[in-house]
């Protein structure tokens, strides 16, 4: 079943590029719009040659991890002491509710006058953004906590510490991964648009330059780099999420027979 | 009585004590970057005009209402048939996941290309960017699909366009509602990206005027206008959810109730 979906799945894929190199191969749109995916490809080895597209990944990857790294944290932390001080969760919802839908590329203009094209007006941008998908699933995950647990843990005399630890974070953790998991995508999204608007160095402004400079071909295998980061991040997420929860899938596993 | 005032005093507590820190924190600031909250809503009111709001904010939001309402049509369509049918989504599964991980920006000069600077562009940037999650959580939902109920329905002789309005986009109807969700937040970044890059008006265009003018209050309320614009959005998103979805989550409530 699984070899037969793979199977339909690289036919798909080999049909995509197929049409690519096919539809501006016949005219049916202009190659200088449109390049066939052979000259993408070729463009794509080109730079894969070059020293500089390198230091552009580096340097969009760095202000991903880096991004997301603080976001995570943050959240993370906000989520549990906001969950856990009584009342704090009332008072901020109102708050939480405002701020989160302000679009995180309002702040664009500020992170420019600020910081120009340093490091961290990328980082303004990529923590704001994904810091509020960690903090919601938080806030969501610590709600789940299953009241009989929590009362059996104070019995036993567990302190608050104790509690977060060993009753309040188990619970909490698979929706903190997904929260992670999309902090993630969204982190890679502002971080790639911080640099194309902004032009702070990374792949972002070499799509922008390529752009400019009327190099297509160049500018689509960029892109397709982009997608490529987009789907290995998501690729990696998951197989952490895997990992970081196998003891809860089991567990659950066991519960049910 | 007594628990609507606490309930309004949770509310309106902490944003009051946040504005007021804001107002006082930089009541006398001198810093060019930072001006006093009161320059900012003093100035408000002045860049705001009507004709303003006629020329830019209105522009940006139809360009924003239309590239989601496409997005919305053909994610939905689209995911529709391929989650019907299982050959269809093994053969598409892997081509979509890279589209979607293409981050929507990055689309702005592709998109450019073919489109000009116009309001074509801008509107199929918007387009773009928003299907993927519309489209992936249709599949999903639609996989998703309760058998048992599948199958009732084919009993029942419910076929066609009944069996797809009342069967299978209800059953899906929460797993879209949340694609719509997020797509949401992704046409509001791109409607100001596209207009960041090339356009003659709209609510990005003129905020990074501000910004390059060094005109900051001006460019702190265009901020601001901004957050209460997404905050906006995401009120009557609610509101036309709970609509919708009101079937779901008063069923979600009985259950949780009897248990």
């Amino acid at each position: 079943m699984r070899g037969v979906n793979a199977a339909l799945g690289a036919a798909g894929l080999a049909a995509f590029l197929a049409l690519g190199e096919a539809v501006p191969r016949l005219g049916l749109v202009k190659d200088d719009y449109f390049p066939p995916t052979s000259r993408i490809a070729d463009a794509l080895g080109d730079e894969l040659g070059d020293g500089a597209f390198w230091s552009a990944l580096g340097d969009t990857l760095t202000g991903w991890a880096l991004g997301l790294v603080i976001a995570a944290c943050a959240g993370i932390v906000v989520g549990v002491v906001i969950s856990v001080v009584p009342y704090l969760r009332e008072a901020t919802a109102s708050t939480i509710e405002f701020l989160r839908p302000i679009p995180s590329v309002a702040l664009i203009p500020l992170a420019v006058l600020l910081y120009g094209t340093e490091l961290r007006s990328v980082l303004l941008l990529v923590v704001y953004a994904s810091f509020w998908q960690v903090l919601i699933q938080t806030l969501y995950g610590v709600q789940d906590l299953d009241p009989v647990a929590d009362e059996t843990a104070r019995s036993y005399g567990l302190g608050t510490w104790a509690r977060i630890r060993h009753v309040l974070w188990p619970t909490a953790l698979p929706y903190v991964m997904t929260g992670v998991r999309l902090a993630a995508a969204v982190a890679l999204i502002l971080a790639v648009t911080a640099e194309l608007v902004i032009g702070a160095p990374g792949l972002g402004a070499r799509i922008a330059v390529a752009q400019t400079s009327q190099a297509v071909p160049d500018m689509y295998a960029l892109v397709v780099v982009t997608g490529l980061l987009g789907l290995l991040i998501n690729v990696g997420a998951r197989s952490v999420e895997r990992r970081a929860l196998a003891w809860h899938q089991s567990v659950r596993g066991e519960v049910m027979v | 009585m007594k628990r609507l005032l606490l309930r309004v005093f949770f509310v309106l507590a902490l944003p009051a004590v946040l504005v007021a820190g804001w107002w006082v924190a930089s009541d006398s600031s001198t810093d060019v970057y930072w001006p006093p909250l009161r320059t900012i809503l003093k100035t408000f009111p002045d860049v705001w005009t009507a004709d303003r709001l006629q020329d830019d904010v209105l522009p940006s939001v139809l360009r924003l209402t239309g590239g989601y309402a496409l997005a919305a049509v053909v994610g939905v369509t689209l995911g529709t048939v391929i989650g019907s049918y299982r050959r269809v989504r093994a053969v598409c599964e892997p081509v979509l996941e890279f589209l979607r991980a293409v981050p929507p920006p990055v689309l702005v000069p592709v998109i450019m290309l073919f489109a000009g600077i116009g309001d074509t562009m801008k509107v199929t940037v918007i387009a773009s960017g928003c299907v993927w999650p519309i489209l992936l959580n249709t599949v999903e939902g639609v996989r998703a699909v309760d058998s048992v109920m599948a199958e009732t329905a084919r009993s029942y002789g419910i076929t066609g366009t009944a069996r797809l309005r009342n069967v299978v986009l209800r059953s899906a109807s929460p797993q879209i509602f949340a694609g719509l969700r997020q797509a949401l937040s992704i046409g509001i970044i791109l409607m100001v990206i596209s207009e960041m890059f090339a356009a003659s008006n709209g609510l990005g265009f003129t905020i990074v005027q501000f910004q390059r003018g060094f005109a900051i209050p001006d460019m702190w309320t265009g901020i601001l206008l901004l957050g209460l614009l997404g905050f906006l959005l995401s009120v009557v998103f609610q509101l036309v959810e709970r609509r919708v979805l009101g079937w779901y989550h008063g069923l979600r409530a009985s259950t949780r109730r009897s248990p």
